[in-house]
């Protein structure tokens, strides 16, 4: 486990992940196919979050945000974004041996390079908003052997830089959760209001170093990455059933509509 | 499949003889020694190894391996002493699961003091229930709860393990699936048993827009988090008679790696939680002034219904996060689900779309809710609300 000995500096890593505007990906009817044509990509939302939470701890204690992600070529800009945001380097891992990864292959692509670096701190976004399935932060934290706390919409790091003190959502309210660093957590809604990129922001973020992993660097077995290396398998996708409407009342008065409305409850037996 | 121990790496630091709850590892000279016979690879001392001189090899099962692997389990989460309410329906459901597959339905209870709702979990359909009871489980921590997971799981070889889609099943399951190595299936809302006897997964992905099926072919236990309120619960049958199996783990106070130093409650004293209730009236953007919330509270009083309400309205703070509905909020079923001023966005549709009456009342005609409207209402919802509440009271006057 990669300890960082140097008590002042804090090195951060946040993992990133271009996502697609999901409001804007339909599935086409006939092919049951997504048609992602034309549908912008975005840095996913509650990793901006993440980033700017660990540039918010840089900024107090000094030390390094670095940011990661696995993706094609054109998720370069998802980490330019977030260099602008103000992280100070980028790693990006792209091949195609990584293409089709699941939560548990793209758990470990990432923790195999992550396994390489110094860091106290790992900040994963909640989830993201195209698989929305929020395994990869856990499922991350295990690979790499520390503990997690997810769902965290409120942060300190103690003076002395050995624990994390974190507001952890609850299906009730929240958990005041303390962990010794490195720790791994997830930023959910409310954690911050992430910073918006300036000009001077995005200017300089094309020339801070953003290092490209493939496959070969990584230096694991083919057979653990990508779609080979995933325990599951998509077998189809399909446009969701769609719930057929019913009544709909346009110009009748407020109160024969209301009154419509009350017998039609009233015959379903549900008041 | 097989733990590797690199002998060289090892420092005899002993933490892995301390952790394991088999009894297999134990001290050889200065490192240590394994007992495959007795060793489960349920992977607490390769978690716990500072220098990773443990490695467990997994992933593949063959086929033949495959069919070693029985039963269906469901996590029943527990929370100050409480069932949470998508274990009953997951029990129920996976009742359906194991008559398919006939085999047994097994659910696993872990907390502290939790004994006495094992039969309950028998009367709603379990075969079997498992109790894990200490006190380091009475609150919820990722790392007992992990280790207590993948001890009765690596040994006892489930083909199928489902998680209620909880804040804490959701932070719980991946852990234990990367650490036996496994395939899961985040918050799936379909789960059936295909010819091949694989559990066939469907879920939402991108943002409801689309449904996807997902299998895991080679990997044993199957595993997959549930949305709650997806599967009813069935009636408890109490003539049901089943096991009921006390199992003793021990987990080492310093394997808990984060402490809770206090647990803080926001629901609001006397708001029905959107869940549960039978009846819920949700507003919009277009009751305008949280002042207007009276409206939906009175219509609300009339149906004994929770309050709830769509995104913006929980970001402007005008009703706390807990009632919330929608893909970032709450996933509820209730029997009447009535929208007030609400569009119908896909996020909000996602959190709604399986209750079993939907109303909406806008005032814009193309909303996208009278898509998915049993009875809608195009109007101003000041003046329809107030009509509908005087038709209630004049209906319940004369009952
Ligand atoms: C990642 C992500 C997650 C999200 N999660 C959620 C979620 O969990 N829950 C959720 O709800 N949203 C969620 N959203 C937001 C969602 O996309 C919509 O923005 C939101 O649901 C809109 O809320 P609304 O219907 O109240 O407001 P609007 O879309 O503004 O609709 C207001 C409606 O009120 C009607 N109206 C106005 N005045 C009146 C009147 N006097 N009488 C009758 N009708 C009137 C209008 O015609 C309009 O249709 C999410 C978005 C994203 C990107
Ligand atoms: N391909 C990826 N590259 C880097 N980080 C990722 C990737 N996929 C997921 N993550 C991280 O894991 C979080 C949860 O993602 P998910 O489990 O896919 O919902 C995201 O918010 C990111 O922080």
């Amino acid at each position: 486990m990669p300890f960082n000995l140097e008590v002042s500096l804090m090195k951060i890593i946040v993992p990133v992940k271009q996502v697609p505007e999901v409001a804007e990906v339909k599935v086409d009817p006939e092919t049951g196919t997504l048609i992602r044509d034309g549908v912008p990509s975005i840095l996913n939302p509650f990793d901006e979050y993440a980033v700017e939470a660990a540039i918010q701890l840089k900024e107090k204690f000094g030390g390094e945000v670095t940011i990661i992600t696995m993706g094609p070529p054109q998720a370069k800009d998802a980490l330019y974004k977030a260099l602008a945001m103000g992280a100070d380097k980028a790693v990006h891992l792209t091949d195609r041996a990584f293409a089709g990864a699941d939560t548990w292959a793209t758990s470990y692509t990432l923790a195999a390079q992550i396994k390489k670096m110094d860091y106290d701190l790992v900040i994963c976004g909640k989830q993201a908003i195209d698989g929305d399935t929020a395994q990869v932060g856990p499922e991350l934290a295990e690979l790499l052997g520390i503990p997690q706390i997810c769902y965290v919409r409120h942060l300190e790091v103690t003076e002395d830089q050995k624990f994390v003190i974190a507001h952890r959502e609850t299906d009730e309210g929240y958990d005041v959760v303390r962990s010794k660093l490195p720790v791994l957590l997830t930023a959910t809604k409310g954690l911050n209001e992430p910073r918006l990129p300036n000009i001077m922001g995005l200017m300089k973020a094309k020339k801070k170093p953003l290092e490209i992993v493939d496959a070969a660097a990584l230096g694991v077995p083919e057979d653990t990455l990508g779609l080979k290396g995933s325990p599951t398998t998509v077998r189809k996708v399909f446009a969701p059933p769609k719930r057929a409407g019913g009544v709909k009342l346009e110009d009748l008065s407020p109160q024969e509509a209301a009154k419509k409305l009350v017998e039609f409850l009233a015959q379903k037996g549900v008041i | 499949m097989g733990l590797l121990y690199d002998r060289d790496k090892c420092t005899g630091c002993m933490l892995c003889v301390k952790v394991c709850n088999f009894g297999a590892i134990e001290k050889d000279g200065d490192k240590v020694k394994f007992d495959f016979d007795k060793c489960v690879l349920c992977g607490s001392c390769e978690e716990v190894c500072p220098v990773d001189a443990i490695t467990i090899e997994r992933k593949i099962v063959d086929k033949e391996a495959l069919a070693e692997y029985k039963d269906v389990w469901v996590f029943c989460e527990t929370h100050e002493g409480r069932l949470r309410s998508v274990g009953r329906e997951l029990v129920s459901k996976g009742r359906e699961l194991a008559d398919k597959l006939g085999e047994r339905l097994v659910a696993v209870l872990i907390g502290h003091e939790i004994e006495g709702l094992a039969e309950g979990l028998i009367h709603q359909g379990a075969d079997k229930v498992l109790v894990v009871d200490d006190k380091i489980f009475e609150h919820y921590s990722t790392d007992a709860y992990a280790i207590a997971m993948t001890s009765l799981i690596a040994p006892r070889k489930p083909a199928v393990v489902l998680f209620g889609a909880t804040n804490n099943g959701r932070d719980l399951a991946p852990r234990v699936a990367a650490r036996l190595k496994l395939g899961l299936t985040a918050d799936c809302t379909g789960l059936d048993i295909d010819e091949e006897r694989q559990l066939v997964q469907t879920r939402p992905a991108f943002g409801g827009n689309i449904m996807a099926e997902i299998l895991c072919p080679y990997t044993r236990p199957q595993m997959a988090t549930v949305r709650p309120n997806v599967f009813k619960p069935t009636e408890p049958d109490t003539s049901r008679t089943g096991e009921i199996e006390k199992v003793d783990l021990k987990v080492n106070p310093v394997q808990v790696r984060t402490r809770v130093l206090d647990t803080v409650r926001e629901v609001v004293e006397g708001m029905k939680p959107v869940e549960e209730a039978d009846v819920v009236v949700s507003s919009g953007r277009g009751i305008k002034d949280p002042s207007n919330l009276e409206l939906s509270e009175h219509l609300a009083a009339l149906l004994d219904a929770a309050v709830g309400g769509s995104r913006p309205i929980v970001d402007a703070g005008w009703l706390p996060p807990t009632q919330q509905v929608g893909q970032s909020g709450r996933t509820i079923s209730p029997k009447l689900y009535i929208a007030l001023g609400i569009s119908g966005a896909i996020q909000h549709q996602i959190g709604m779309a399986s209750s079993d009456i939907i109303v909406a009342i806008n005032k814009d005609p193309e909303a996208p809710i009278f898509e998915i409207a049993d009875f809608g209402i195009v109007g101003d919802l000041f003046e329809v609300v107030p009509a509908i509440i005087k038709e209630i009271e004049k209906l319940k006057a004369n009952k």
